[in-house]
């Protein structure tokens, strides 16, 4: 336990401040968000994460805006094991053929208001694999997406600030 | 020894293909009634399957080719037997190899070629609403089509009797994981069956490689699994770089090696931290992500790229690295050695911890090697396999200097995958610190070259998870024909479905993590 303890205080908090480009735009965002939260999600934004077709480097990606240096709860925002607790889906992809039902139904499955982020080249418009008769391509071409996080894979700090333009 | 023993059974019968690179693997073909029979033989031998696959080459003026690639040591066989495109049938490998069940059902299904006499005839990764004729890897299958949804049913494997009673699971799951299907039979908390069902990320991976120029090829192959992507790249890039005979520069080989290394720490620290987490121990996932997060910022810094994709290209690498940059990766490496000894010593002094770890989710050493498991799996159940060893590139082939020391383990359970992940951490960090202070100066890139027509390549890679295998061929006008991926998951996916016989229900996340297959390697 000593061990547990020690390595805890040693390490201390490793929470970093967002880069000073975006820190602006998070502040102004942020004064909105705070708000929108309080309004539309009183105080939390709670997500759920749809895998639709990735190749799992935008998860990557996603568990390490969970981790302590992004720590993405700070902003009021944590992810949800159910869609019918979500405000919002986060969604990478491109629609395998073989998810689409699947998708459709988390989606019927969330309750409204819903917002829904496509994440990655491929959740944006199908990326590398595009459009063939197992992939579907971008995810707006099977349900309404609300915000767009490109990249390959978009780094935490991109997929923050994503989430953050979806809730404004 | 595999080429000697299937000598010595066909005689006459058996023909040797050239055209097959790099030359160290062979490549044999044999009648199609005897197929069955090959596998025999190399089971005595004592092979493993490594891979089995399908090929049209109807556009090379023939019928399919079915091949089945076997391993012992580090010598590979690939025994491939004709198909005629009139009458497509092959005979099943599953009375020798049991992982052969699932490889069959998936060229029935993509390519529909029938395995004769495998008892499992079910569709796989094309699911019960695809179109019975769509065989998606057929030359006449046309990629862009977009398929009508048809009515149809998945029979399951079903449990009955007093007090059994089932879970279905996915394929959207509770946590950020990629999608699949789990089916557990179960009586009080005891799984008496778990079944699988995967293909929910089938992207057509396969097929898009033939629509690609050999350049492009690799782009692609870094995202069949975007947590290997330096594997997977690399693994396309040398078997095309054995087809055109490309000598990659000695850096350019040294630095494929420290990004693979340095992919392999970063997966490992990320797991042994999921595994603890699943075991309610949220302290190791917090500490072992920021060591994970550190690795890839310096990834990022000095290779441009957080998982370092599209960094390994066919002729060798895009990036290069400075002095700083290796001092910097040495100073990160003491570093990181220095933490994650500390948190070592906390995991292996957790008894809360232990008692969850251990003889949790056995995966037996006989069953293991019946499975012809490999990676972290095979090596947690006492199989001793690993391609930085028996197929390595440079600078692993320079076993003296190197040292590599490969643990193994024989208790199968949940601890032991966790174990040989710490393990490899620590031989990782020690070869990258070896690495990067005897880099030779070489340049990074040469040109690839054009693979000549009808020829193929083969090449077989450690990644994180274990042996990737890649087989590429060339077509009439040299382009991409066919190209097979094996992802480690396609086999070891097999495992988990024994390992968790016995467990109960709750300890079903502990085990998953600590096998932590790719979904979208094996969908494809």
């Amino acid at each position: 336990m000593i061990r547990i303890l020690r390595q805890i205080f040693r390490t201390g908090i490793v929470t970093e401040q967002l880069p000073p480009a975006l820190e602006e735009e998070i502040r102004e965002v942020g004064a909105k968000l705070e708000e929108a939260i309080r309004q539309r999600f009183r105080r939390s934004l709670t997500i759920r994460q749809v895998d639709a077709g990735s190749c799992n480097g935008c998860e990557l990606e996603i568990h390490a805006m969970n981790n302590p240096i992004y720590n993405c709860e700070r902003f009021g925002m944590h992810f949800t094991a159910s869609p019918r607790f979500a405000d919002m889906l986060l969604v990478t992809g491109p629609v395998a053929w073989n998810m689409e039902i699947a998708l459709r139904r988390t989606y019927d499955a969330t309750p409204s208001p819903k917002l829904v982020v496509a994440v990655g080249d491929c959740g944006c418009n199908g990326g590398i694999f595009g459009e063939s008769y197992a992939s579907l391509g971008g995810i707006d071409r099977i349900i309404p997406v609300d915000a767009y996080v490109p990249g390959c894979p978009p780094s935490p700090t991109d997929l923050l600030n994503g989430i953050l333009k979806a809730v404004r | 020894m595999l080429k000697e023993a299937i000598i010595a059974a066909f005689g006459g019968h058996v023909r040797f293909d050239g055209s097959q690179r790099p030359a160290s693997v062979s490549a044999c073909v044999v009648p199609r009634d005897r197929f069955g029979e090959a596998a025999k033989v190399m089971k005595k031998a004592y092979a493993l399957l490594a891979a089995e696959w399908a090929s049209d080459e109807t556009s090379l003026g023939r019928g399919y080719g079915v091949f089945a690639c076997y391993r012992w040591g580090s010598e590979y066989l690939i025994v491939k037997t004709e198909v005629p495109s009139g009458d497509p049938w092959f005979p099943s490998l599953c009375r020798s190899f049991v992982p052969a069940f699932r490889f069959e059902r998936q060229i029935m299904s993509l390519m529909g070629i029938a395995a004769a006499g495998n008892p499992d005839v079910r569709p796989w990764i094309k699911f019960e609403d695809w179109p019975a004729e769509a065989w998606p890897l057929r030359k006449s299958f046309d990629a862009a089509q977009r398929m009508p949804r048809v009515t149809g049913e998945y029979i399951w494997t079903r449990a009955e009797g007093e007090g059994v009673y089932e879970i279905p699971v996915g394929p959207v799951h509770a946590g950020i994981i990629e999608p699949g299907h789990f089916r557990f039979q179960a009586v009080g908390e005891d799984v008496i069956n778990l079944e699988e069902r995967l293909g929910y990320v089938h992207k057509g991976i396969e097929k898009k490689f033939e629509s690609l120029v050999w350049q492009d090829g690799a782009k692609l192959a870094g995202r069949v699994s975007g947590d290997t992507t330096v594997a997977h790249s690399l693994a396309y890039c040398m078997a095309m770089e054995s087809m055109t005979g490309c000598q990659v520069p000695e850096r350019a080989h040294w630095l494929r090696a420290l990004f693979l290394e340095r992919e392999r720490i970063a997966n490992h620290l990320g797991d042994i931290g999921a595994i603890c987490n699943d075991a309610a121990f949220a302290f190791m996932l917090y500490q072992l992500s920021r060591l994970k997060e550190m690795l890839l910022r310096t990834n990022l810094r000095l290779f441009g790229h957080r998982f370092m994709m599209d960094r390994v290209v066919p002729g060798g690498v895009t990036v290069d690295i400075e002095p700083a940059g290796k001092r910097e990766i040495l100073a990160e490496m003491d570093m990181l050695a220095a933490d994650f000894e500390k948190l070592v010593t906390i995991y292996d002094e957790n008894p809360s911890l232990e008692d969850r770890v251990r003889d949790t989710g056995i995966l037996k050493p006989a069953r293991a090697r019946e499975l012809c498991a490999v990676g972290i799996v095979a090596r947690a159940s006492g199989l001793n396999l690993d391609c930085r060893i028996f197929n390595p590139f440079p600078p692993y082939d320079r076993h003296e200097w190197m040292e590599l020391d490969v643990p193994v383990l024989i208790s199968g359970d949940v601890h032991a995958r966790a174990w040989v992940r710490i393990q490899e951490v620590r031989e990782s960090i020690r070869i990258v610190r070896k690495m990067i202070e005897e880099m030779p100066d070489t340049g990074t890139h040469v040109p690839a070259g054009q693979p000549a027509p009808d020829s193929s390549g083969f090449s077989a890679v450690e990644g994180w998870r274990g042996e990737i295998i890649y087989w590429l061929q060339s077509g009439p006008a040299g382009e991409i024909n066919r190209c097979m991926v094996r992802d480690p998951s396609s086999i070891n996916w097999l495992g988990l479905e024994l390992a968790v016989l016995g467990n109960i229900v709750p300890d079903f996340p502990l085990c998953n993590k600590s096998f932590n297959q790719s979904y979208s390697g094996h969908d494809l």
